[in-house]
């Protein structure tokens, strides 16, 4: 009787964790190490941060073709790619729903957006989601900013590319930009975290996922 | 003579019709907050979605049929529509004119996003749908979907 008791316990326990464990927030903090990864680009080949044997760092944006705030922010995506890819820090964009639960997000449609928009950095397909979880994105978009220190890439912020997502010509901070500007004169970025603003990462491993 | 009054009328039907989809108000943050802190005699259910949001347009019945059916517990649904401003015209008037949604819906329209989500509840990371139910003795917070049931069961709490 009293195993009986004990394994309920038990049950009700993991039942419980299960749902907690899969909402806490795991993944990178500022000032570790990030991962590299090899996943798929929308030119069909497969692209690493090692490749980019020149880059100072890295803008890593977690974004994707259906949510509303990541199309909000494209073109400012575009925008930092061109300013700063020449300074050393390129943008990788990934997108890391599972598009059997965000129709429009898989590689075929990946490939359409890129080329309407014209994206000028790589935008790949985080193919099994096992590179978001580790960072630790649950939205789109969602901004990691890595700097390239004795062969690893330091997390110097995680958060949103601005304070305005709605209305881009009402920017008033660039936290993405101060970041990179502060990396490149040597300095310690001011503003490390911010509030990601945007959509919930799409995947069919949960209960019915908020947006 | 009669075809004129037939244009008088259906002119009259069509213009009749087009009052009835009522504007929706935009309101910045600054201009919300009273509206989430009331300390009245009523219980307000304070609902944040959004057109594109799935689980969002899918639970909004439940809370039409509560604002319906509470209305004389003293229960009030307000939904606080977080629709890009300018989908305002093209998606979200539609949709609340097709839907025919009978709630008080409210455009939230304020970019210092970085503080009302916090502000809203420290509870809140700022994903859809989130709900807020609150009276003058009473405030909960939920970054949840919701059923019918559910939501009952959230608002009985404050009714009793």
């Amino acid at each position: 009787m009293k195993t009986i008791k004990t394994l309920l316990v038990v049950a009700v326990f993991v039942v419980a964790t299960a749902f907690t464990v899969s909402s806490t927030k795991g993944g990178y903090k500022v000032g570790d190490a990030a991962m590299d990864f090899k996943l798929e680009n929308v030119d069909g080949t497969m692209v690493s941060l090692a490749d980019f044997k020149d880059a100072k760092g890295f803008i890593v944006v977690f974004t994707c073709n259906t949510c509303p705030y990541s199309v909000a922010y494209e073109d400012r995506i575009i925008a930092l790619d061109k300013k700063y890819k020449s300074k050393g820090y390129p943008v990788i964009a990934i997108n890391p729903n599972d598009p059997a639960a965000a129709i429009g997000d898989d590689m075929k449609s990946m490939k359409l957006r890129a080329q309407e928009k014209g994206f000028t950095f790589p935008y790949l397909f985080d193919e099994g989601q096992t590179v978001y979880p580790v960072y630790g994105a649950t939205r789109t978009p969602h901004v990691y900013i890595l700097q390239k220190k004795g062969g690893k890439n330091i997390v110097e912020y995680i958060g949103a590319i601005d304070n305005n997502s709605r209305r881009p010509s009402e920017v008033t901070e660039r936290y993405a930009e101060d970041v990179i500007d502060a990396l490149l004169a040597g300095k310690k970025p001011s503003k490390t975290y911010t509030r990601a603003i945007g959509c919930t990462i799409k995947t069919t491993m949960k209960t019915p996922q908020p947006e | 003579m009669r075809k004129l009054s037939l244009l008088l009328l259906i002119s009259f039907l069509l213009f009749s019709c087009q009052k009835e989809q009522e504007d929706i108000p935009s309101l910045s943050y600054q201009e919300l907050k009273p509206i989430l802190n009331k300390e009245d005699n009523k219980t307000y259910i304070i609902n944040f979605w959004a057109t594109w949001c799935a689980p969002c347009v899918k639970e909004l019945p439940y809370f039409e049929k509560m604002n319906k059916e509470y209305a004389d517990k003293n229960v009030e649904v307000i939904l606080v529509s977080l629709d890009f401003p300018d989908k305002k015209e093209k998606k979200l008037l539609p949709f609340v004119d097709k839907n025919n949604i009978q709630s008080k819906v409210l455009l939230l329209d304020d970019p210092n996003e970085q503080f009302w989500i916090g502000d809203i509840s420290d509870k809140w990371s700022g994903a859809l749908p989130a709900t807020l139910i609150f009276n003058k003795n009473k405030r909960e917070f939920y970054e949840k979907s919701f059923d019918y049931n559910e939501l009952e069961s959230a608002v009985k709490p404050f009714i009793e």
